[in-house]
């Protein structure tokens, strides 16, 4: 029986051996540069990265983004009719984030990746050292000191959030899986017309990719105030706000344009708001921003009010003007004018 | 030898790993409390120091299996007084978690959250806003929502501005053992099926125990709820929720309150000092579309429970005007009469209850037309106990 026991043992130390920090490391490479994404710095991607920009982007406390995608060899992807795209496996999608000083020269903080692997989708974000030659990965997430000028010309110091690991998971997912949000076929902008072609060229199904393109949130020119609200809305509330993601008990969605008044929040009492609610009766009480949680949680930084609840250190004042203007638009249903 | 052996093998056999005790200590800090979080495989233990962990965010745990225990409620305190970001101090997102012995306070928004947290444990735990009550502090103090299986034993929450203890869409569920004040509402199960809320003290909050279903939500036609053999008494804290928000309606000095629900069975509670009504039964009275919501409260019984003194203050609208027709005090129990006969409460208490007559979910409650409910015939058929698997049970002993 001796013998059984010492077998135990030896497989408790193995398994002891392969658990905890050590095992994280070996997956999940303490520095960036293990990846061979960028060359000795943020601003020097490597070639074969694509970069692409979106049409309506996501707010996260006026950061500028980069971000690049990088295919494995052969890659062949597909996309769905809602534009969503299908990566294969070894794919990583690559968004830094930064702010540019005074000289108007960027500066990047952080760099995020989501890796597709075997077991799915894997979110990773590292923060570049001072001397922005690597970055390391922390996975508890950090605070960092950021300062920049807002549009308006107004000075902002704010404590920039780098998300934790799950903070990365409470936005992409998806029935509890992990999945990109952005790349998004109709709302992805390439550098040039060839560097679009050749992406396209990585699909099967060229058919599906005359879908159209999503509005400008800031651009008149692109569509009407309708389209360009709800693209705001959908890029900046959808990934949680969906009947599968981490705000589904709200009711509340905004992850397509079929949803019914009260699903898109019109007319709808809150639930779960405590004094993000405001004071206020309805998300959006129709021809009255004035009155609508939706702009009193977007105005917020506190964060048992603000919405969505990461990267809102600061208002997206541009944001809050084009909602505002949409609800105002609305007809208001108690007979009051509309403000 | 021989049993020991194989006991030892198959231990060894079907944890996933190796189960691990990972420890943090307050002087370690978020960044370190929150890795801790990540790196924790099935099976950890996550050991928080006694002392006093200062946060600048929340926190979140989205592996299955781990167990976060503190030195103690009194001893290990999660301290969000100077939280920066996210919408809750402590979110849980995975299966077959245990949280106990520790203590939460002052987070910005919600307490602690588990959303789509199946088998979720919450033991031992306080969450607490330390001004006592106020508009600003959080909106839910422990927050199960959307999860199958959930037990909140031992608990104590205080300051809450929506519900100290908060159960949403879920499904199988006991509150119990706890005690619940100072809050807008003490405990909250709302759009909820299959729920046992017993032994428990709710008192000082606006309302104690509330059962609500509401419209516009995933999951609808919250049903059986047994509560019972608990103290809810002295709920007097003027109504402190932000305006808007459901519980912003509640009359202060509500005892048992049931909204919309159907089968909520009240029975062997000790209840008094209410001023609103020790129990009240009402329709969702607000203007909603949808076609899928059933606003009237339907096979709600009260038997066996003790009443003290209530309906001497009602503070609903038209509430003081009945009271004063009724001689100064509403009876101890009420219901708006929406439904009609059909949804009328079975009462079984030895003591008066009033239907306030108002059929028309639409009616305001000025125009109510009240008049005594004659006393219930028949019987009560009794909803099954909840029984929780046996690990969650094993968790707490």
């Amino acid at each position: 029986m001796r013998w059984l026991l010492a077998a135990c043992a030896c497989l408790f130390l193995a398994l002891g051996a392969r658990s905890g920090e050590a095992q994280v490391a070996e997956i999940n490479p303490p520095l960036l540069s293990a990846f061979a994404f960028f060359d000795g710095g943020a601003d020097r991607p490597a070639p074969n990265l694509i970069p692409y920009t979106l049409n309506t982007p996501l707010f996260s406390d006026y950061a500028e983004k980069q971000r690049f995608i990088s295919l494995p060899k052969g890659a062949r992807l597909t996309v769905d009719g809602a534009g969503r795209i299908g990566f294969p496996v070894g794919t990583t999608l690559i968004k830094s984030f930064g702010y540019s000083d005074a000289g108007g020269k960027l500066k990047i903080i952080e760099t995020r990746l989501l890796i597709h692997r075997a077991e799915g989708w894997v979110t990773l974000p590292y923060v570049w050292r001072a001397d922005g030659k690597d970055a390391e990965l922390k996975l508890g997430g950090t605070r960092v000191p950021a300062s920049f000028l807002k549009p308006d010309g107004e000075a902002m110091a704010i404590s920039y959030a780098v998300p934790n690991k799950n903070q990365c998971k409470q936005c992409h997912s998806t029935k509890d899986a992990i999945t990109p949000i952005g790349p998004v076929l109709q709302n992805m902008e390439f550098a040039s017309p060839s560097a679009e072609k050749a992406f396209l060229a990585h699909f099967d199904n060229p058919e599906l990719i005359l879908v159209p393109t999503m509005a400008r949130w800031d651009m008149p020119w692109s569509g009407t105030i309708d389209h360009r609200a709800r693209a705001y809305l959908q890029v900046n509330c959808g990934h949680c706000h969906k009947p599968t993601g981490s705000a589904s008990n709200s009711g509340l969605f905004y992850d397509d344009y079929k949803g019914n008044a009260a699903a898109l929040g019109i007319g709808k009492r809150p639930v779960a708001a405590g004094r993000g609610s405001g004071g206020f009766d309805f998300v959006i009480d129709p021809g009255h921003p004035e009155r609508s949680i939706l702009i009193h949680r977007m105005k917020s930084i506190d964060p048992g009010i603000a919405m969505p609840e990461l990267g809102r250190a600061t208002v997206h004042d541009e944001g809050v003007a084009l909602l505002e203007e949409w609800i105002a638009t609305m007809k208001a249903t108690d007979g009051t004018p509309a403000s | 030898m021989r049993t020991i052996a194989i006991a030892a093998a198959i231990a060894a056999l079907s944890s996933p790993l190796a189960a691990k005790t990972i420890n943090v200590a307050p002087a370690d800090g978020q960044a370190r409390l929150q890795e801790a979080l990540i790196i924790a495989e099935p099976g950890d233990v996550i050991e928080l120091g006694a002392g006093r962990f200062a946060l600048t965010d929340g926190l979140s745990l989205d592996v299955p299996k781990v167990t976060v225990k503190g030195a103690g409620v009194d001893k290990t305190t999660l301290d969000f007084s100077g939280q920066l970001g996210s919408g809750e101090g402590l979110l849980v997102t995975s299966d077959d978690v245990v949280l106990r012995d520790f203590a939460v306070e002052n987070s910005k928004g919600d307490g602690i959250k588990s959303k789509g947290a199946d088998r979720i444990v919450y033991h031992k735990l306080r969450v607490e806003w330390t001004g006592g009550p106020k508009e600003t502090n959080g909106a839910y103090g422990i927050y199960p929502v959307e999860s199958r299986h959930v037990l909140v034993d031992n608990v104590v929450v205080r300051g809450a501005s929506d519900a100290g203890i908060y159960v949403g869409q879920s499904d199988q569920i006991i509150v119990r053992n706890s005690l619940v004040m100072e809050n807008v509402a003490g405990i909250e199960i709302e759009n909820s099926f299959n729920a046992d809320v017993h032994d428990n003290l709710a008192t000082k909050n606006t309302g104690g125990i509330l059962v609500f279903d509401l419209p516009n939500l995933p999951q609808m036609g919250g049903r059986n709820v047994r509560i019972f053999e608990n103290v809810v008494v002295d709920n007097s804290t003027p109504n402190f929720a932000p305006k808007g928000n459901i519980v912003a309606n509640v009359p202060t000095g509500t005892g048992v309150m049931v909204m919309a629900n159907r089968d909520v069975h009240i029975f062997d509670n000790m209840l008094g000092n209410n001023g609103t009504a020790n129990v009240m039964v009402i329709g969702y009275r607000y203007p909603y579309e949808d076609a899928k919501y059933d606003p009237v409260a339907k096979g709600v019984a009260i038997w066996g429970n003790q009443h003290d003194k209530a309906g001497f203050d009602p503070k609903f609208a038209g509430g003081a005007q009945i009271a004063e027709r009724l001689g100064g005090s509403i009876p101890p129990i009420f219901w708006d009469g929406a439904g009609g006969d059909e949804a009328k409460p079975w009462v079984g208490d030895l003591v008066p209850a009033l239907s306030l007559g108002l059929a028309d979910l639409k009616a305001s409650p000025e125009s109510a037309v009240p008049t005594m409910l004659p006393p219930s015939t028949g019987t009560v058929t009794e909803l099954p106990k909840i029984v929780l698997p046996e690990a969650m049970e094993a968790a707490v002993r």
